[in-house]
């Protein structure tokens, strides 16, 4: 629904006009609207209410009361930790002066500068920040839709699926086959697949040992292979096989109906089947019109701005803005620089240079991460890697303790920092 | 060499030398078929190579004081700027990903409340990657001298 009725802001600045203007200042606080309640968004809500809270009124819509985080999401499927341990409630980020909305946007009109909920109400925006994850492509997998996913899981946004996904690997038969059907670049977080399959095997080399993992995969190499390859190697010899483009990884069709994976013309039955979906940005940027052909929302690079409407920030999986993966990391650093611009732009604080930066942890098997990240720095082309690193093969036993324990630090680190 | 270490042989620079000076001197009954390095400077240039993978690295008698150092040697200048702490403030914010602001440390160090001095230190050893840590090499790598200091005089005042 698109509302017509034109809003105005403050003593009479009429819309369109650009949020630039810093007489926005004054008895009206100036309305920052944020639609995801995740990485990117809460964040981001949170940074200006506590930093601009006299002179920002902000809002935080998300569908969900609950938040189950997608990242470590992995780590429940191995049975590292509780499901519980990856939700995180409102509470703080309310009481950090952000209001917290319980509803789904439905519609953003960007030329009256709102956003309609699915609950009918209409909320007025001075500046609006999309932070809304990934959905799935449809006819991405040739025989997968989103309504397949009871029986071929995605367990790509974390939730539900996640569960299932687990009972389904848990009851799998005796000596049964796993497939994961591996997304194509670009998709949100490039080593959760891999590490994935790293958790999956642990689970079933204990409980089902003579059980098989196949990967089809359409891209020819991936996030972390060499680290991965070594692991599976090591903990779960045999058990894992990755079928990639050059013998048919990039062409699968799913049969839910059979439970059946069609490689190169030729169907095999299988167990489980967990399908990672093509991806593009979550469906409120599309309905928003900032998107682009590729999915994605085009953003400046030195602001997380959309490239569509200077009255709109995109921040995190939706994003397109150049070199950082599609990440939780990603998101919460990209919401720390909009809410610095949003800041400067609406209440005339200092704007300091956009900074950037990454870290993905992956857990291989008990005690044994690895890490990949890298420093980013805008361009006037888009937001380019400065330095990176990442674990060595062959690393000792001590190292990758440590990696796994720092990434259990990260967690606690982030999740208070997103939430509160 | 099981046995030995049951009988409480630890590696020091000391009996590394002398293993590599003559093995079978050190470790009786090793199946080590090397008769030895006599050259002490030979011995001080090998283990000073091996002491690259240290993670404690020492001294090497024979050589050079060549102790991978940690301290990065500051310009008293460097350690004498006074830190913007608003800027530091927005910097902050790339360390609270991981660091938590309350100082909480679950696998991660806290840094809040860390004196000024210490912080810029610090942080210059991860710029000059004197001290080891991937993630700090490269978040440190890129900070300027003001920025350092901008970051030490937030976290040092931070309650």
């Amino acid at each position: 629904m698109i509302l017509n009725r034109r809003r105005f802001i403050g003593t009479g600045i009429a819309t369109g006009a650009l949020l630039s203007a810093p007489t926005v200042w004054g008895q009206t606080k100036a309305k920052v609207v944020v639609i995801g309640g995740g990485a990117g968004g809460a964040t981001v809500a949170r940074y200006l209410a506590k930093d601009g809270g006299d002179a920002l009124d902000v809002t935080l819509i998300e569908a969900n009361p609950i938040y189950t985080t997608c990242f470590f999401s992995n780590l429940y499927l191995g049975g590292f930790r509780e499901f519980e341990s990856l939700q995180h409630g409102y509470d703080k980020v309310a009481a950090g002066g952000v209001t917290v909305v319980t509803d789904m946007a439905t519609a953003v009109d960007r030329a009256a500068r709102t956003v309609t909920l699915a609950g009918g109400q209409v909320l007025p925006y001075d500046c609006l920040v999309l932070s809304p994850g990934i959905d799935f492509k449809d006819g991405s997998v040739p025989g997968w839709s989103v309504e397949a996913a009871e029986i071929m899981p995605h367990a790509y946004k974390a939730g539900p699926q996640t569960q299932l996904l687990k009972k389904m690997v848990e009851e799998m038969p005796q000596g049964g086959t796993f497939a994961m059907v591996a997304p194509p670049n670009p998709y949100r977080c490039p080593p959760g697949p891999y590490e994935r399959i790293s958790m999956v095997a642990h689970l079933l080399k204990q409980k089902n040992p003579t059980a098989k993992i196949l990967v089809l995969d359409p891209k020819d190499k991936y996030s972390k292979q060499a680290l991965f390859e070594e692991g599976w190697a090591k903990h779960y010899d045999g058990m894992v096989s990755w079928v990639g483009p050059e013998f048919g990884g990039g062409a699968v069709e799913v049969r839910p109906d059979t439970m059946e994976v069609i490689v190169d013309g030729e169907a095999q039955k299988v167990d489980v089947c967990n399908v990672i979906p093509g991806q593009m940005a979550g469906k409120i940027a599309a309905l928003a019109g900032v998107t682009d052909d590729s999915g994605w929302a085009p953003v400046h690079p030195d602001s997380m701005k959309a490239k569509a409407d200077g009255n709109v920030y995109v921040l995190g999986d939706s994003s397109a803005q150049g070199d950082m993966p599609k990440s939780a990391f990603s998101a919460n650093s990209q919401a720390k620089v909009a809410a610095m611009s949003i800041r400067g732009e609406l209440t005339g604080s200092r704007v300091f240079p956009a900074k950037y930066s990454n870290t993905c942890w992956s857990l291989i098997a008990p005690e044994d991460g690895v890490k990949v990240g890298a420093s980013y720095e805008p361009t006037p082309e888009k937001i380019a890697s400065v330095e990176s690193f990442i674990s060595a093969t062959g690393e000792d036993a001590a190292l990758r303790k440590a990696t796994y324990e720092e990434s259990l630090g990260w967690y606690a680190g982030i999740t208070a920092d997103i939430f509160g | 060499m099981a046995r030995m270490g049951s009988d409480g042989l630890t590696w020091t620079l000391e009996t590394l030398d002398a293993y590599v000076e003559n093995p079978k001197a050190l470790v009786s009954g090793t199946r080590m078929n090397y008769r030895g390095m006599a050259d002490a400077q030979a011995r001080g240039a090998l283990i000073a190579y091996l002491r690259e993978w240290s993670d404690k690295p020492q001294n090497i008698p024979e050589s050079e004081p060549t102790a991978r150092k940690t301290d990065p040697d500051l310009d008293p200048a460097v350690l004498g700027i006074v830190g913007d702490a608003e800027y530091g403030e927005y910097l902050s914010s790339e360390c609270s990903t991981c660091h938590q602001r309350d100082g909480s440390d679950q696998g991660i160090p806290s840094i809040t409340q860390w004196p000024e001095e210490d912080f810029v230190v610090a942080m210059h050893a991860y710029k000059k990657k004197l001290r080891p840590h991937p993630v700090m090499q490269m978040m440190a790598g890129r900070l300027s001298n003001d920025e350092i200091a901008a970051l030490a005089a937030y976290f040092a005042t931070l309650e």
